[in-house]
């Protein structure tokens, strides 16, 4: 049965994959993007990885094609006919697919319990995390305080793309009070149901961001997802009213604290006696410094990803009103 | 037959790697090339998580009567991977919004007649 | 407490900065910050270096937990070098940018700047001193988007299509790296690199593996701007503001050297890539191809920026030509050169920023008759440029005499022509621009400005850039010790002779 799922599935994105080549209005292109994301979503819980899923279904299909819908907005949804030639491209694709294949030959086969994967360094994280860490979901485990680090970097790589956008499109508190007029307000329907789903929304992504420890979740999907509460607010009720909940300003210095809160519990550590990031040294018992640990670095990654995913999205949608002002 | 059955998802994976690779490097629009790194991205994390996999497995979430968890080092690594490519994207589709702005197109073969060449 | 965690140091003290450097506002502050946090990074690696050099390796475990399970920092002489030439010359540059980016870069992006060049410190040094191959990926897309940001910040339309090219050709390079660790992963199990090493061992030779190795090397070829993959970077360099072409200029490719430097030796070993991969051959041929190829590119172009991009390009050639010898005098010379290389294309870029402040353009009309002008500036670009030519007493005639001495040790008589060649290239592309500076006088449109000098927070980074260039010209002590161990180090257990497969 597994089996079977799988390969519909893998079938499906194949032939979306294919139909993104050839197609050249970018609102299907995007469409079909998001539907590859769902897609590859589905095949990830297929394959065990709920986690993953969870994130590739938040961000995937929920943040990039938000962000490249905003885009085509502005730069328009036709492609223009190529005229460079494929070959090349072809060529080189060809070549690298057939590098890849050639790499599979010897890889171990698909889904066996004895492979090299599995032998190593993995079973540790299995066997002992809930001894070590103390926390049912192993995902979390390894996140967080096993490879730690790793997640700090995540957390600065997100913080360093609010930088990049915020360089890259001005956003101004001004130009959104400029047009207090946008988002839809003429929808009376939207404006009811937006007004019921919102709170709900900012209620999963609490229960998402402190029940990470015990299923899937933690930090950045509750991030994601509190960020699109306030994304639906900002659709339905114009971005001029959005700012007077939070303001731009103040989404900088929450991504910031975010980042020092995840570094400042790591120079805590340190300063009681372990390394960086040890969370061993955060109370008397490690276990219990572990958990304070990550809930305090989880606490700081879902407040930068909030912070940046929407600070983003601002800056996106202020584009777009100064845009159609024009 | 076991072989196919053993390496038939890895040589998809393939497939979908590079149909997204073909898409950036071809694709002459750039919005369409952002779309293409972002299969080209999550058909790698397609890689990644099936290896993770045990046949029989269950998600690496402790459970009582579970024998057998799938790995859970590569779910790690690719959430972490997610979020550096939703970065990635968020900064190339703002550089695109000030191509448009700038040049007027974001057609590659567009802009490069509208610029001397470097 | 700091001896404890002295390896840790060159990569949080940035990334704590980092986020506060966005929030401190005012823009002289964050400059004295940033530059603060860079120098106190700088201290750092400059003890790192000294204690390798004494006692060997570190290691430091992140989280407490032992490699392979958690993630390790590893410190050796080679990594230390590396990693002070990259926090010097970013001290350096943040000291010279506070002029500089008055002119190029909009006043309320300024903060942002400061920020963004934190964050690809701190990329770029955990790329060097961590000791997973995943966590290199993290820290590399750190400093990739963080450099992204920084070429893009400039006011010339044309640096948006360069960074967005460099951004994709970026991320198609990291992805490749993704895809081989994967492999890697796959057949071993871990992604700790010493750990990787001894399993790897293990296999003679696999198929899996192999592909692994391609894609990463592949990769980092993308990012060190190896001929042919080199595409993206003088559009990139051409059009970033200048102090940001001076940085990355002088560090970003280096580290992406010493990564590839690092997955040959320490993680494939050089036997598997040299001996059953032969990829000393490919290296070989590209990298004299890079050196004649984009030398006579760099003769030919009017903006001198792009023209000093090309000569990088070339330079990387000579790097890679180091390694390629596959002995330990190649690599050394290939090691000595990333240091003294930072050495000299930051003072020339810092030259020409200072140019672009006072005349508003780099091309090389700008620079006739500034031989007079702008006396220090262009004094520091002619020793400068003596050093890229490999003029004796210079920075730049060390790397060349080791590099042709390493050559015709393995009897390479024609390599060694070759190089002393790509030499009288670089005299014509550096001597273009001298010869508009002191034998051509301005044209009359712009005799009657009235040109000075740049400040001196411009002006000093240059010279002891410049002083840097001719003492590491003259006293070879520093550099030949540190990068002979380091080179030792890694050849360790590497026997060219006997190698059993």
């Amino acid at each position: 049965m597994e089996l079977l799922i799988d390969l519909v599935l893998l079938a499906m994105l194949a032939l979306t994959a294919l139909r993104i080549i050839f197609l050249k209005d970018l609102f299907a292109v995007v469409m079909l993007f998001s539907i590859y994301s769902f897609l590859s979503a589905l095949i990830f819980i297929n394959l065990d990885a709920v986690d993953v899923a969870f994130t590739e279904a938040a961000v995937g299909a929920g943040i990039s094609t938000v962000l490249m819908l905003g885009t085509i907005a502005i730069t328009g949804r036709t492609e223009t006919p190529p005229t460079k030639s494929k070959l090349l491209p072809l060529l080189i694709v060809v070549v690298t697919g057939a590098a890849l294949i050639y790499g599979t030959l010897d890889m171990p086969p698909f889904g066996h319990a004895d492979n090299p994967v599995h032998e190593h360094v993995a079973p540790r994280y299995i066997e002992e995390s809930p001894k070590e860490i103390g926390l049912p979901n192993m995902v979390t485990s390894v996140l967080a305080s096993y490879r730690g680090f790793d997640t700090l970097g995540e957390t600065v790589v997100v913080f360093s793309a609010m930088i990049g956008v915020l360089s890259l499109l001005r956003l101004r508190k001004r130009d959104a009070d400029k047009n207090p007029e946008s988002g839809i307000k003429a929808h009376r329907v939207l404006q009811v149901i937006a007004k019921i789903v919102i709170p709900m929304i900012i209620l999963f992504a609490l229960y998402v961001q402190f029940h990470g420890d015990f299923g899937p979740g933690g930090g950045f999907q509750a991030g994601v997802i509190a960020a699109a509460a306030f994304i639906l607010y900002a659709l339905v009720f114009g971005l001029s009213n959005v700012f007077k909940v939070v303001g731009p300003k103040f989404l900088r210095i929450l991504a910031v604290f975010g980042v020092l809160l995840y570094a400042g519990v790591g120079v805590y550590s340190m300063a009681m006696g372990g390394n960086f990031l040890d969370y061993n040294y955060l109370a008397e018992n490690p276990l219990s410094g572990q958990h304070y640990g990550i809930i305090l670095i989880e606490l700081g990654v879902g407040i930068t990803v909030f912070a940046v995913m929407l600070s983003i999205f601002y800056a996106f949608d202020s584009q777009i009103e100064r845009a159609n002002i024009q | 037959m076991s072989f196919i059955a053993d390496y038939y998802n890895y040589w998809i994976v393939v497939f979908l790697m590079m149909t997204g690779f073909y898409i950036v490097i071809s694709a002459s629009n750039l919005v369409k090339k952002v779309v293409g790194l972002n299969i080209f991205q999550t058909s790698v994390f397609m890689l990644y998580i099936s290896m993770g996999k045990v046949k029989g497995g269950t998600a690496p979430i402790l459970t009582e009567g579970a024998a057998q968890y799938s790995n859970p080092l590569p779910h790690v690594l690719i959430l972490t991977a997610i979020v550096v490519g939703v970065a990635t994207t968020a900064v190339a589709l703002s550089l695109i919004v000030r191509i448009k702005e700038e040049y007027g197109t974001v057609e590659e073969n567009e802009f490069e007649k509208k610029d001397d060449a470097i | 407490m700091i001896e404890q965690h002295l390896a840790a140091l060159p990569i949080i003290l940035p990334l704590i900065a980092a986020p506060i450097a966005l929030i401190l506002g005012r823009s002289m502050l964050t400059w004295a910050f940033a530059t603060l946090v860079s120098a106190l990074s700088c201290i750092a690696s400059w003890q790192l270096l000294m204690t390798t050099l004494s006692d060997g390796a570190l290691s430091y475990a992140l989280g407490g937990w032992p490699p392979p399970w958690g993630i390790e920092l590893n410190v050796d002489v080679t990594n230390a070098f590396v990693l002070l030439a990259v926090s010097a010359m970013s001290t350096l540059v943040l000291i010279y940018s506070k002029d500089s980016i008055e002119k190029e870069i909009n006043a309320s992006n300024h903060s942002l700047y400061y920020t963004a060049h934190l964050l690809c410190l701190t990329g770029l040094s955990g790329m060097l001193i961590t000791g997973d191959a995943f966590n290199l990926f993290v820290f590399l897309e750190i400093s990739s988007l963080a450099t992204y940001t920084l070429v893009s910040l400039a006011s010339d339309r044309r640096c948006l299509t360069a960074t967005f090219r460099y951004l994709v050709m970026g991320t198609i390079g990291a992805t490749f790296i993704l895809i081989g660790v994967g492999m890697l992963y796959m057949k071993t199990g871990t992604l700790n690199m010493a750990d990787l090493s001894t399993k790897m061992a293990a296999f003679e030779s696999n198929r899996t593996l192999n592909t692994g190795l391609a894609f990463i090397m592949v990769g980092v070829s993308l990012k060190l701007a190896l001929f042919p993959l080199h595409m993206w970077l003088p559009a990139a360099y051409t059009h970033a503001p200048s102090s940001v072409t001076a940085f990355l200029a002088s560090t970003a490719t280096k580290v992406a050297v010493y990564v590839m430097i690092r997955f040959i030796f320490s993680v494939f070993g050089a036997s598997h890539v040299f001996e059953t991969m032969s990829m000393e051959i490919i290296l070989m041929v590209l990298a004299i191809v890079a050196i004649f190829k984009c030398s006579y590119m760099a003769t030919v172009q009017s903006n001198v920026k792009t023209l000093l991009a090309y000569s990088s390009v070339a330079q990387i050639g000579y790097m890679v030509l180091g390694i390629s010898l596959v002995s330990v005098p190649g690599l050394m010379s290939g090691l000595i050169h990333i240091f003294n290389h930072a050495l000299m294309k930051g003072a020339l870029f810092m030259a020409v920023g200072a140019v672009f402040y006072r005349m508003g353009s780099v091309n090389i009309e700008a620079f006739k008759g500034l031989g007079k002008k702008m006396p220090l500036t262009m004094a520091a670009f002619t020793i400068a440029g003596l050093s890229i030519i490999g003029v004796p007493l210079t920075a730049g005639f060390v790397s060349k005499w080791y590099l042709v001495t390493a050559a015709l040790e393995q009897d390479l008589w024609i390599v060694a022509a070759l190089v002393l060649l790509g030499s009288l290239l670089a005299v014509v592309y550096i001597g273009r621009v001298l010869e508009a500076a002191y034998f051509q006088e301005p044209p009359e449109s712009q005799g009657a400005k009235n040109i000075k000098e740049v400040p001196w927070l411009m002006l000093m980074p240059m010279w002891i850039l410049v002083l840097a260039n001719i003492y590491f010209g003259i006293n070879t002590g520093l550099t030949v010790e540190a990068a002979t161990s380091a080179s030792q180090w890694l050849f360790q257990g590497y026997n060219p002779a006997g190698v059993a497969l």
